[in-house]
C-alpha cells in the first residue's frame, strides 16, 4: 500500500494533527513502508477466527449505580490552560 | 550503600545500620553527580523523596516497617504523581502536574517506598530506544554512545548505574524487558491485568502492563508483590489474590521444562546473543531442566500485527490531548480546530505523530476490517500458539533483544528497522503473558538478555526459575565501570 501526499494530509486532518508541509514527504514515505509491512498479515487465513480484543477475554466488570465519586473540579481544572467560572474555554465556535 | 541489594538495603534499615534519609542523601548524591552524563531523569524530587524518607523512618523506629519501608526508588514518567510533574517524555505534558496518583505510586507510597523522582522514557512511551524523549535522550551506562533500550529507559539506566536499587517501567511491546537487557538488569512484565494500569497515561489499552526493574530476581519479586494486585478503578484489573512472590523463590528446577522456539534463532540474531542465550540454557540443564525445541509458527506475525493494534488504539487514547483540559495549548488558536490541531502538532513529537497517523488510518471507515479487525485475528492466533506450547512445557525461552545495545541514532531514521528491535517481546503482549529479561552474558563487553516467557500469572514460577539462574551466575552483579 503507497500513499500519496493527499492521503496523509487528510488522515492528519482525521486526527486533527498539525503537521509541517516541509514535513509531509517523510511522512508519506515512512507511513508506506510501515503499511508494507503490516500488510504480511493479508497472507494469514483468518476465515472463522474470532478477533481476540483481550487478552484474558475478560468482560467487563459492572458496579452498581451508585455515587462513588465527590466533586473535584477545582482540583482538576487547576491543570486547564484556561477556565471561567468552572467552565473550560476555546476559541468561540458559534457566531 | 549504592552496591547493596533492595534486600541487603532493607535488612540494613531494619537492623538501623543506617537511616533511610542517609540512604536518600547517598542516593540523591550519585544521582546529581552522574546523571548528568546518563538524563536517566526528567524530574528529581530531592524535597518529597527526604519527607518520604523521613516518615519511613519514623515507622522503622516503631518496628511497623514493611519489606520497601524507607528504601528509594526510580518511577517511570508515565506514572500520575499528585503535585510531582507527569510529563510521559512529552513536549504536550510538560506543565502537567498530576492532579491524583497513579494507584501503582500509591501502593508503593503506602509500602513506604521513596520515591526519588521521574525518569526518562519514550515519549508516550513510544520507542525502543530513549530517542524519541522531548527531554533528549537517555545513555546507556555500559557505554554512553549506545542507547538503553526503551521505552522505559531512564528507570533501566538508573538501576544499572547503581543510582537506585530498583525502579518502575511499563511495557506494551518489550518496554520493560528490551532496556532490562540492554542495560543488564532484571525486569518483568506480569501477565495483563495483574497491576493496576489507573492513573498510568495510556499508550494501547489492551497490551499496556507496569511491572518492576531491579538487579536481582528476588528484588523485582519485592516490588511486583507491592505494585501488584486488584483495582477497581482500572476495568480491565483482574481479581486474583497476590502470592507472596518471594515464598516460591528457593524451588528446585529440577524436572523443570523450558520450551525453545525454533523461529526465536533465525535470521536477525546476533551470534554473540545466540551464544549467550546457549550458555544460560546450559546453566539451566545444570540445574535439572530439560530443553525441548518447540514452534511458535506465527512469531513473524507479532511485529505486524502490534503495529496496528497499539497505534489503533494508541490514535484513540492520544484524542484526548486536544489543548483544552490540560497539558499543551497552541498560542492564539483562530478557532476551535485550530485550537486542536495545532496544540497536537506543536505538542508530540515525529514518532508519536507517526503512530496517531497510523493508527487514524487503520480505524477510518472501509479500512477497519483490513487492518485492525485482521490484526486482531491474528492476535488470537498467536495467543493460541503460546497455550499450546504452555502444554508441553513450563517456560519458553530465547533471546529478549536480537542484539546488544545500538548506537545512538543508528535507526532513528527507520520506524521499521527500530520496530523489529522487539521481535521477542511484542508477541507476548498481544497474548498477556508475564514475561522477565535478566542478564545472561556479555558478548562484545555488552549486556544480553534472556527471556523467560510463562503462562498466565506464572509470575512467582518466572522469578523462581531467574532466582535459581542468578544463584549459580553472577551477570546480574555485573557493574558498568565509573558506577562501581
Amino acid at each position: 500500500m503507497s500513499l500519496q501526499a493527499s492521503d496523509v494530509e487528510k488522515i492528519a486532518h482525521l486526527a486533527r494533527l498539525g503537521i509541517d508541509a516541509d514535513d509531509i514527504p517523510e511522512h508519506t514515505r515512512n507511513l508506506s513502508a510501515i503499511l508494507a509491512f503490516v500488510e504480511q498479515l493479508n497472507a494469514v487465513d483468518t476465515a472463522g477466527v474470532e478477533p481476540l480484543a483481550h487478552p484474558l477475554e475478560a468482560t467487563q466488570r459492572l458496579r452498581p449505580d451508585t455515587v462513588t465519586e465527590v466533586n473535584d473540579r477545582e482540583n482538576f481544572q487547576h491543570v486547564a490552560p484556561q477556565t471561567e467560572a468552572g467552565l473550560y474555554l476555546v476559541p468561540k465556535v458559534i457566531e | 550503600m549504592h552496591s547493596k541489594s533492595l534486600v541487603e538495603l532493607a535488612a540494613g534499615l531494619q537492623a538501623g545500620e543506617f537511616s533511610s534519609e542517609e540512604l536518600t542523601r547517598a542516593c540523591l548524591d550519585r544521582v546529581g553527580r552522574l546523571d548528568g552524563a546518563l538524563n536517566s531523569f526528567i524530574t528529581v524530587a530531592d524535597e518529597q523523596a527526604l519527607a518520604a524518607a523521613r516518615a519511613a523512618d519514623a515507622c522503622l523506629q516503631q518496628g511497623e516497617a514493611g519489606p520497601l519501608t524507607g528504601i528509594p526508588f526510580a518511577h517511570k514518567d508515565i506514572f500520575c504523581t499528585q503535585g510531582i510533574r507527569t510529563s510521559c517524555g512529552s513536549r504536550m505534558l510538560d506543565n502537567f502536574t498530576a492532579p491524583y496518583d497513579a494507584t501503582v505510586t500509591a501502593k508503593l507510597q503506602a509500602a513506604g517506598a521513596v520515591m526519588l523522582g521521574k525518569t526518562n522514557m519514550d515519549e508516550f512511551a513510544m520507542g525502543s530506544s530513549n530517542e524519541t524523549s522531548f527531554y533528549g535522550p537517555v545513555k546507556n551506562p555500559w557505554n554512553t554512545d549506545t542507547v538503553p533500550g526503551g521505552s522505559s529507559g531512564g528507570s533501566a539506566a538508573a538501576v544499572a548505574a547503581r543510582l537506585v536499587p530498583a525502579g518502575t517501567g511499563t511495557d506494551t511491546g518489550g518496554s520493560i524487558r528490551q532496556p532490562a537487557a540492554l542495560c543488564g538488569v532484571t525486569g518483568l512484565k506480569p501477565t495483563y491485568g495483574r497491576v493496576s494500569r489507573y492513573g498510568m497515561i495510556a499508550f494501547a489499552s489492551s497490551l499496556d502492563q507496569a511491572g518492576p526493574f531491579a538487579r536481582s530476581a528476588e528484588d523485582a519479586a519485592i516490588m511486583l508483590g507491592v505494585m501488584a494486585g486488584f483495582d477497581e478503578r482500572d476495568s480491565t484489573s483482574v481479581d486474583r489474590p497476590v502470592e507472596d512472590y518471594r515464598a516460591g523463590l528457593g524451588d528446585s528446577l529440577k524436572g523443570l521444562r523450558i520450551g525453545l522456539p525454533k523461529e526465536y534463532f533465525g535470521e536477525g540474531l546476533d551470534a554473540g546473543v545466540a551464544a549467550a542465550v546457549e550458555a544460560a540454557l546450559e546453566e539451566f540443564r545444570k540445574l535439572g531442566a530439560t530443553v525441548t525445541e518447540i514452534s511458535l509458527p506465527n512469531t513473524h506475525l507479532a511485529v505486524p500485527a502490534y503495529y496496528v493494534v497499539a497505534p489503533a488504539e494508541c490514535s484513540s487514547n492520544l484524542s484526548r490531548f486536544d489543548g483544552v483540559r490540560f497539558g499543551y495549548r497552541a498560542g492564539n488558536p483562530q478557532d476551535l480546530t485550530d485550537l486542536y490541531t495545532r496544540s497536537r502538532g506543536e505538542g508530540f513529537g515525529a514518532e508519536v505523530k507517526r503512530r496517531i497517523l497510523i493508527g487514524t488510518y487503520a480505524l477510518s471507515a472501509g479500512y477497519y476490517d483490513a487492518y485492525y479487525l485482521k490484526a486482531q485475528q491474528v492476535r488470537r492466533l498467536i495467543r493460541d500458539e503460546f497455550l499450546q506450547a504452555f502444554e508441553q512445557v513450563d517456560v519458553i525461552m530465547g533471546p529478549t533483544a536480537p542484539s546488544t545495545a545500538f548506537r545512538l541514532g543508528e535507526k532513528a531514521d527507520d520506524p521499521v528497522s527500530m520496530y523489529l528491535s522487539d521481535i521477542y517481546t511484542i508477541a507476548v503482549n498481544l497474548a498477556g503473558l508475564p514475561a522477565m529479561s535478566v542478564p545472561a552474558g556479555m558478548p562484545g563487553d555488552m549486556p544480553a538478555g534472556l527471556h523467560l516467557v510463562g503462562n498466565y500469572f506464572a509470575e512467582g514460577r518466572l522469578l523462581n526459575i531467574a532466582h535459581q539462574y542468578q544463584q549459580v551466575t553472577d551477570w546480574h552483579l555485573r557493574c558498568p565501570e565509573g558506577y562501581e
